[in-house]
């Protein structure tokens, strides 16, 4: 089991935090007074049975729901409310549970636009083509190109990507949400759907990601045993509540978790 | 080559360039459906718009003349001999962008995530303040619109022809207008910068990436109501080319605005969200419509440009209802 700092990574300060979260839709409370924090470096899972809110609290850190209560602070600092593009150009990028790829672009069409955030020619440069955007250009498909080769994706870089099997689609939305080059990477599912083979590759992507180039990752998954080998602190939802947070083997053995997994009476 | 097919093929020629007018006014349509989902019944009053605009530079008219008449009892027309071609169509493009600006701050911003129903409505809303502005702007005459593009019969092209046919058999050659020979050029130029931009540069990237998926756009760090403003304005742009080769065609005039209508078959043949589909669809129905009145407009006694478009358009829907190159709808259920 890897405890944080055990297998030589570095865990860092405080990056995300976010703090007395309360998020409703009309009369339904999705999220109830919500606290914790993201390390810069780790690996941070958030679980939860169906429905516990944890898609929500995603949706809540990359701008998309605007809580009722509570703040996020990122990087020492108090977010105002903003707008999901708005988080992105701040360094959040994020997957999706039902993926959110561009289907009718190329993979490389898909990774450049997640390097969108980056390129700061402006209108005039680009209408002339010649020169500095274009310089932009291929400097940009250079890192765009790193990531293919790291993901293994080559042979697709031209295909649309809405033509691809759902495993290498997820993996397309994986890389760009990497071309991004984001400080903080949020992942809603990122193997939900997948076969045991895909499912390794994936893990296999998340620990190089946070390994090779530190970025801090959260996560949701379904997968109890990869949660496990993967994360660093888990943190548990359930009906919108925070039931747990720790090391993977304190939820594991901790009794609300338990109780919320298995049912009263295990 | 015999007098007859010479004849069909004059025929299917001038369609063609009249085909390419009816493309130039769909791709307007076509730009913001993609980008937004709205279907911009404002489309044609944006060639009128601009058109006036640009004739309204040329000639140094000041803007809302009659207005300023009125209130102060002068008799203001002009502010001196207007501005040469070249600047009066940049400043007209300022003008469309600055429009596009407007129309995202004022009216869009408040009708984001609204039903099509009711951003169709609000185009149609927009469509005949535009209508009114324009008139109160710049007058309601009609005005002649010259930029200096070749007009008249190619008598080059008319002796070429000539030669081709049989000998004796007096063919008098193919008549072609140079005005749409050139409005045929500058649009295929508009088409192939148009597709060179949005293939290669960031901002095109980006307007595609907003054309394919909303949420995963806002999600790599796009701004939907920066592409807004920058789709409307070259929107704009379209519309002012058009604008400029329907005006100089057929005069400024109200009767501009309603090409828009003649743009509706022309998306229904070609599907609503596809470029190339708007060129081929343009290019069907000119060619379509020409020689369906050469060949049996006669028995039913004439005037088949008007309807047969449309009559077409109806028989497509029946096959194929997404277009030829549209996006074909399937649900899982």
């Amino acid at each position: 089991m890897a405890e944080p700092t055990q297998d030589g990574r570095k865990i860092g300060g405080t990056l995300l935090e976010v703090k007395n979260i309360t998020l409703s839709f009309g009369g339904v409370k999705a999220l109830t007074d919500i606290s914790f924090d993201i390390k810069e470096g780790e690996i941070r899972a958030i679980i939860g049975p169906n429905g516990a809110g944890k898609s929500s609290m995603l949706n809540v850190i990359s701008g998309f729901y605007h809580p009722q209560q509570g703040e996020v602070w990122f990087r020492g600092q108090k977010r105002a409310s903003m707008r999901p593009y708005e988080v992105a150009r701040q360094g959040i990028a994020r997957t999706f549970q039902n993926i959110a790829l561009f289907k009718g672009m190329s993979t490389l069409d898909n990774l450049m636009t997640g390097r969108i955030t980056h390129m700061h020619k402006n209108l005039f440069w680009q209408a002339i083509w010649k020169g500095p955007a274009e310089r932009e250009e291929i400097a940009h498909r250079e890192r765009v190109e790193h990531i293919i080769d790291f993901l293994g994706i080559q042979a697709i870089r031209k295909t649309p990507v809405g033509r691809l099997p759902y495993g290498l689609q997820k993996r397309v939305e994986l890389g760009r949400a990497l071309a991004a080059e984001a400080k903080l990477l949020l992942l809603d599912e990122p193997m939900a759907g997948m076969n045991l083979e895909e499912k390794e590759d994936m893990c296999r992507f998340i620990l190089d990601v946070n390994d090779e180039f530190g970025t801090t990752i959260a996560l949701i998954e379904h997968d109890m045993g990869v949660v496990m080998d993967l994360s660093d602190r888990v943190v548990v939802l359930d009906y919108g509540k925070k039931l747990a947070d720790g090391t993977p083997n304190e939820v594991r053995n901790d009794p609300a978790v338990i109780e919320a997994y298995l049912g009263v009476g295990h | 080559m015999s007098p007859e097919l010479l004849n069909v093929l004059e025929v299917m020629l001038n369609g063609l360039l009249a085909g390419v007018m009816y493309s130039l006014v769909a791709l307007g349509f076509v730009l913001i459906y993609k980008a937004s989902g709205i279907f911009n019944y404002a489309q044609g009053v944006m060639a009128l718009f601009a058109a006036l605009t640009l004739v309204g530079f040329q000639t140094g008219q000041i803007p809302f003349a009659h207005v300023i008449n009125t209130m102060f009892g002068t008799h203001v027309e002009t502010w001196g001999p207007g501005v040469p071609t070249f600047l009066a169509i940049i400043l007209t493009i300022g003008v469309m962008v600055l429009f596009a600006y407007l129309v995202e701050r004022v009216v869009l911003k408040h009708m984001v995530n609204q039903a099509p129903i009711i951003l169709f409505m609000t185009t149609i809303g927009l469509a005949y303040f535009m209508e009114g502005f324009g008139d109160l702007m710049w007058g309601a005459d009609i005005k002649t619109m010259d930029v200096g593009l070749p007009s008249g019969a190619s008598t080059w092209f008319e002796t070429t022809t000539a030669s081709w046919a049989a000998e004796g058999s007096n063919y008098p050659g193919m008549y072609v207008d140079m005005l749409d020979v050139s409005a045929a050029g500058i649009a295929i130029l508009l088409v192939v910068v148009l597709t060179l931009f949005s293939q290669y540069t960031k901002t095109g990237r980006a307007l595609r990436a907003v054309a394919d998926d909303h949420q995963a756009a806002l999600t790599v760090g796009i701004s939907l109501r920066t592409i807004w403003v920058i789709v409307w304005s070259i929107a704009g742009c379209v519309a002012l080319v058009a604008g400029i080769m329907w005006g100089a065609k057929s005069g400024v005039q109200f009767s501009l605005s309603l090409i828009a209508l003649k743009a509706l078959p022309v998306l229904i043949l070609g599907g609503f969200t596809s470029i190339p589909g708007a060129i081929v669809g343009g290019l069907i129905i000119g060619v379509g419509e020409k020689l369906f009145e050469y060949s049996i407009g006669g028995m039913l006694g004439g005037a088949t440009e008007n309807w047969f478009a449309y009559g077409l358009a109806l028989f497509f829907l029946m096959f194929r209802p997404q277009g030829l190159f549209g996006e074909r709808i399937i649900e899982r259920v």
